[in-house]
């Protein structure tokens, strides 16, 4: 293919590695393959371009894809702490496990990962008017999912038989924003600030094309998520701790 | 969101493999590991310990220390250690010149053999001896510190970067079972070689990310035992705690860690009575054990690797498995540094321990 790229990580510096990407993107390349990634951290950062996809075979460090607005990165290993910090747009594919604070302050495009995410999944994720940022994890998430949500949407499905989010503080400080768990959610895990209900049929049409999106994406068999049960998190209100740093 | 930033990821590098056949690995890797996390450090600090580097003089204590001026400082402490018992063998740890590497101190080993009978109240003579010197040599900050104090293992540490501090001590020309390394990024206090990690006590090490808030509290229970902390830093108090509470009360290694890091009161409510009572009467004896703050902490002795993280994990850590081995670290790449074919890659949940022990 032409406008295809490929770039050999291997003990190379995150600084060159961009710029090498960058290069790429600005000399219009639309596939990018990144061999023997190991640990770089700030893979695709910033960067633009609707129809650019990155594929990056490796493990790669931390905050991967951050402020990234537009690109696709697919991720052949797992991932570290915050990728898709605070993107803007495009998508983030990990065919695998991540880190700490995925999607951490994320402002729009999707996350999906394939396996489980650590603690602080989907944390400060944000919206505003047509920015809406999406997080789906097939497996399970830590403690302090969605925590001080303040947008944006968040699934978990749970599909590695774990329970998806059986860890605290899910929600805690949710302000904005739903977290969607496949199954039920013990109301002890319940942070402050979160509540939960049982999904409503015209809430479950809405989030279905992305499940079946997902699904596709990684070939995972779908035809139980339309029957499935889900919980649905959401703020109790959109000041959780008025009275507690304020007082009126 | 810098403050989230700093609590997700923030600072300082860790790994630490243990061989449970005790099967010896060289330097080279841990230092390949340890700069590939160069990002998380500053440059003001990082060490390596290794466990099994002296079988020529395993049943003697190797005494790491850092000398400020050799002419100056060695004798008195020659002298000290004589009253205390007998100097085996002595030496200048061999060092090769780096150019990002400022060489504030003399490192010099000892081994040594306390006698027993300069303690005959204590039930283990020995080491009393030796966490007695240590104590005292490193309160009276009189040109010398004690840095290493195990049996066949020894800490090389200094103020600079994982790749230079490695290469000033050639740490590729040792071979150990078991390796802890430590890449420092100082926020607290300033970096100097006596504040590098990893802390050591007998043959307990300790690497540590991260900042123990509960430090005051921490370091008023433990000098009521008779330890002095001398570092400047919080994570010398973590050494001692171990050394306390598995060393000297008995505990487990995983009681250890509970009572380091306990679930919260409204955790132990949902426990089963029995768990309920054990996790109670842990909290109500150890309170003020109890480390709070952002931490990720790798400890070891002779036998064993233990990783655990703080009660709400506010710091990275991750485990991998390969054949005989476990590796624990900030970082998976770190670890795949090392072993690229590592597998069952966890994340051990926040106040839980990971441990591998040697078979024996």
């Amino acid at each position: 293919m032409m406008n295809s790229v490929r770039i050999d990580a291997k003990d190379l510096h995150y600084t060159p590695l961009n710029q090498q990407i960058r290069a790429a993107v600005a000399s219009g390349a639309k596939e990018i393959i990144i061999d023997n990634v190991l640990g770089q951290r700030f893979i695709g950062d910033g960067l633009r371009g609707d129809d650019v996809t990155i594929t990056v075979n490796g493990v790669p460090g931390g905050d991967l894809a951050m402020f990234m607005s537009g690109p696709t990165v697919i991720v052949k290993g797992n991932a570290d702490h915050a990728p898709g910090n605070t993107m803007d747009k495009g998508k983030v594919i990990i065919h695998g496990s991540a880190g700490d604070a995925v999607a951490h302050s994320m402002r729009g495009g999707r996350v999906y990962v394939r396996d489980n995410i650590g603690y602080r999944g989907g944390i400060h994720m944000k919206q505003y008017l047509e920015k809406r940022p999406i997080l789906v994890v097939g497996g399970s998430a830590r403690a302090f999912l969605g925590e001080y949500m303040a947008g944006g949407l968040l699934i978990v499905l749970g599909l590695n038989s774990l329970s998806p989010a059986s860890e605290r503080g899910i929600g805690s400080g949710i302000h904005g924003g739903e977290i969607i768990i496949r199954g039920t959610v013990d109301e002890n895990n319940l942070g402050v600030g979160a509540k939960q209900q049982p999904i409503t049929n015209n809430e479950r049409q809405a989030i279905m094309p992305i499940i079946m999106d997902f699904a596709q994406v990684f070939g995972i068999d779908s035809s139980c998520f339309r029957t499935d049960t889900y919980t649905r998190i959401i703020p109790a209100s959109a000041r959780p701790f008025a009275n507690k740093y304020t007082w009126e | 969101m810098e403050w989230i930033r700093f609590h997700c990821d923030n600072m300082c590098g860790i790994i630490g493999v243990i061989d449970r056949r005790r099967q010896l690995m060289d330097g080279s890797k841990i230092k390949e590991a340890l700069a590939s996390m160069d990002e998380r450090g500053s440059g003001e600090g990082a060490g390596y310990v290794a466990y099994g580097i002296y079988p020529d003089y395993k049943e003697y204590y190797a005494l790491h220390v850092f000398f400020d001026n050799i002419r100056e400082h060695k004798v008195p402490l020659d002298n000290l250690l004589e009253k205390w018992g007998t100097i085996v063998h002595d030496e200048q740890i061999k060092t090769y010149e780096q150019p990002g590497l400022r060489k504030v101190h003399t490192p010099w080993r000892y081994f040594f053999r306390p006698d027993p009978n300069m303690m005959p109240k204590s039930t283990t003579p020995e080491e009393d001896i030796i966490t007695h010197l240590v104590m005292k040599v490193n309160s009276e900050r009189n040109g010398a510190l004690i840095f290493s104090s195990g049996k066949n293992l020894g800490v090389f540490k200094a103020a600079g970067w994982p790749e230079d501090v490695a290469n000033f001590y050639r740490i590729q020309d040792y071979q150990g079972y078991l390796w802890l390394a430590h890449n420092r990024y100082p926020t607290n206090t300033s970096g100097w070689w006596g504040g590098a990690h990893p802390f050591n006590l007998l043959n307990w090490s300790v690497v540590h990310n991260g900042e123990i808030t509960s430090y005051g509290t921490n370091r008023r229970y433990i000098e009521s035992y008779g330890y002095k902390c001398t570092m400047y830093t919080d994570t010398e108090v973590v050494a001692y705690l171990v050394d306390l509470l598995v060393r000297k009360h008995g505990l487990s290694e995983k009681m250890a860690v509970r009572a380091l890091a306990p679930p919260f009161w409204e955790e132990i409510d949902r426990m089963p009575p029995k768990e309920q009572e054990l996790n109670r009467a842990i909290r109500l004896t150890y309170g003020p054990a109890l480390m709070n703050g952002p931490f990720a902490i790798c400890v070891a002795n002779e036998n064993s690797l233990v990783g655990f993280t703080d009660r709400i994990k506010l710091r990275p850590l991750v485990s991998g498995e390969s054949g005989d081995r476990l590796f624990i670290s900030s970082e998976e790449a770190a670890i795949r540094r090392i072993d690229p074919d590592v597998e069952h890659i966890t994340m051990p949940r926040a106040g839980e321990p990971i441990v591998g022990k040697v078979y024996s």
